[in-house]
């Protein structure tokens, strides 16, 4: 067990600067009208270092930088961006604890999961993403005994990138990678909650890259996310985040004719066949892991199994036994390495989850653990914190159908097979599903029939670089997390050839 | 506390209002932008929370829903908001009155209330005449 020092305080491995302006061609630049705004640690709800306020004239700089940036960049051989790519993900692993706690602070997640999970995943996908733009080929076809077709890939140039703030550093490697491999320069947003720790990481990777490859500018979404997204100068436009900002970016991507890829959230059920519970071995112990899963990283994770399907002869026995399981999951100080379940990442997100709670509770669902704001007591007492819950009710209640995106589940039971899939395609999204079978047809079949552009067989929340991760339905367009990205970030040349003497013979 | 028009046909209770410290923000946010409008968002992160928009910059279709008009006017002249939802939501959401509060925050899409340090948010009660789940 460890508990690593506050940032801070004198033992702290992490010293944040008391102030960050943007990264820009390759330096850090003063916000252009001279602006900045604190960043609030969830763990305490306190400030700890004040953060660029960009605005339009400041996207335009960040826009100017990549324009620089990108011919030159474009141009260089995939095993040089393949190079820059593995040397930055060893740069990752090297830097593991400072990393975790800077991404722990700005977040709230617990340290574990960062360490286990958020920053060798960051590394290897920059591994799989210099793996794959090397393996990459091109293509041609031989369209008769005279005429090639040849296919290139070629970058689209300067693109915008819009991160969320519940995996701060891993969501924007998520767009960084394939982006970076296809060859473009890229102006990113971080998330207003958590602007500072990606720019920790750029500490640390910005002399590896050409100036104006990457280039950050924080601020407000209205203020920098906007101009960004909708300026004439990008070539491409990524976003994760809520349904009706990604409407809005599609209209001004519509007005400039770029493309889009958007991930806008899911509410992923999580379906338990009664064969689960067959025998209490190993893979029962897993299935009922499966179910707590709700809880990982807060809740607030967009494929979060926030929807729990029980088949009707197990509903009681397995409810109460994740129930009990649930209740031993340790809430506490993100930055002890025990900790399951930390704060939630702003004050607004505590509020807003309270208020499905109280939603919930009108409509008539039943609450079979936690319901309540934990106070965590001393220091942590203004942290955003809030107990593990588990809620039964049925599938058309707004809990059912709205992502809360906290650590709260709703349970409901189903008949049969027909039943449980069409519980679980009725939801407006489309992100992610589990599916708990011993039966291998069975679970095969579900996985097929969900409509979710990720089903978990038999395990939940793995995210290896490899797997394809978009949405179906109202949940997003597009693909990230395998090779399938790479094509969101170039361009098609056809080079049609005529090795023919002769002429065509019309005029 | 406002409370807004009904504008769905066939209905004659609001189904949406502000709290007083939403007139308050909105006003303020009048003044500095213009015309305002709501569009209730779904889906992650930032989501399920209301986004206020210069009139206009959201482009609404018949696949969403007018759910009612604020008018956050003072005594004289009118200060339209129109609040709406995607229809597919409201099938969702039709059981519920929905009170547009304010809460200190952080970030909300592009919304226009986020760099005041605040953030809109949706209290929802259940509608007395609603059939809910039918």
């Amino acid at each position: 067990m460890t508990v690593y020092a506050a940032p801070g305080s004198p033992d702290a491995l992490v010293t944040f600067k008391p102030r960050y302006e943007h990264w820009i061609g390759g330096e850090w630049v003063k916000p252009v009208k001279g602006q900045y705004f604190e960043d609030i640690t969830p763990v305490t709800g306190k400030a700890f270092a004040e953060v660029g306020r960009g605005t339009a004239e400041d996207i335009d700089a960040a826009l100017d930088a990549a324009h620089k940036a990108a011919p030159a960049w474009g141009k260089t051989s995939s095993g040089e961006r393949a190079a820059v790519l593995n040397k930055i993900a060893d740069v990752i692993d090297a830097n593991l604890e400072l990393l975790a706690i800077a991404e722990c602070w700005d977040n709230g997640k617990p340290i574990r999961e960062i360490i286990g999970a958020d920053l060798p995943l960051a590394a290897d996908h920059f591994r799989y993403f210099a793996a794959a733009i090397r393996a990459q080929d091109g293509d041609h076809a031989q369209l008769d005994h005279h005429t090639v077709a040849y296919q290139f890939h070629e970058p689209l140039g300067g693109v915008g990138q819009i991160i969320p703030w519940n995996f701060p550093i891993l969501m924007a490697v998520w767009k960084l990678a394939p982006a970076l491999a296809a060859g473009n320069a890229i102006v990113l947003k971080p998330a207003e909650q958590t602007p500072v720790s990606i720019l920790v990481l750029i500490e640390l990777i910005g002399d590896i890259l050409p100036p104006g490859v990457v280039n950050i500018v924080n601020g407000f979404g209205v203020e920098a996310g906007k101009p960004l997204a909708s300026s004439p100068r990008i070539r491409k436009i990524a976003f994760t985040g809520e349904t009706s900002t990604g409407r809005l970016i599609m209209q001004y991507a519509s007005a400039n004719l770029i493309p889009v890829t958007l991930e806008l959230g899911g509410k992923s059920p999580n379906i338990f066949f009664e064969d689960v519970a067959d025998h209490d071995d190993a893979f029962y112990d897993k299935a009922q892991e499966g179910f707590a899963l709700f809880a990982f990283n807060q809740g607030e994770v967009c494929t979060a199994p926030s929807r729990a399907l029980i088949h009707k002869p197990i509903y009681e026995s397995f409810l109460s036994t994740v129930v009990e399981r649930t209740s031993k999951a340790i809430q506490g100080n993100p930055l002890d390495t025990e900790t399951q379940v930390g704060a939630q990442a702003s004050n607004d997100q505590l509020e807003k989850i309270l208020s499905y709670i109280d939603i919930g509770k009108q409509e008539g669902a039943t609450i079979a653990l936690g319901g309540e704001r934990a106070d965590l007591g001393g220091e942590f007492a203004e942290g955003y914190y809030v107990q593990p819950t588990i809620f039964e009710g049925h599938n058309k209640m707004r809990l059912f159908q709205e992502e809360i995106f906290g650590p709260v589940v709703a349970v409901t039971s189903f008949d049969d097979y027909d039943d449980a899939i069409s519980i679980a395609n009725d939801t407006l999204y489309g992100l992610g599903a589990g599916v708990w079978s011993r039966n291998g047809n069975v679970a095969y079949r579900a996985g097929r029939d969900i409509q979710a552009g990720r089903v978990w067989v038999n395990n939940y929340h793995a995210y290896p670089a490899g797997a394809s991760f978009g949405g179906y339905k109202s949940s997003g367009i597009g693909r990230e997390n395998n090779k399938l990205a790479l094509d969101h970030y170039q361009q098609t040349k056809n080079m049609l050839v005529s090795y023919d003497e002769n002429k065509l013979g019309f005029f | 506390m406002i409370e807004a028009t009904v504008e769905i046909p066939g209905e004659t209770k609001a189904r949406v209002a502000l709290t007083a410290e939403s007139v308050d923000l909105l006003r303020k946010l009048w003044e500095a932008n213009g015309p305002l409008m709501f569009h209730q968002s779904g889906g992650c992160c930032d989501g399920s929370s209301p986004m206020c928009y210069p009139e206009g910059d959201f482009i609404t279709s018949d696949n969403d829903i007018l759910l009612g008009v604020l008018d956050i006017a003072y005594d004289q002249g009118s200060k339209p908001i129109n609040f709406w939802m995607s229809r597919e939501q409201f099938e969702y959401w039709s059981h519920t009155f929905l009170t547009v509060d304010v809460v200190k925050g952080r970030g909300s899409g592009f919304s226009l209330e986020a760099p005041e340090g605040l953030r809109f948010m949706i209290r929802s009660t259940l509608m007395e005449d609603a059939k809910p789940f039918s």
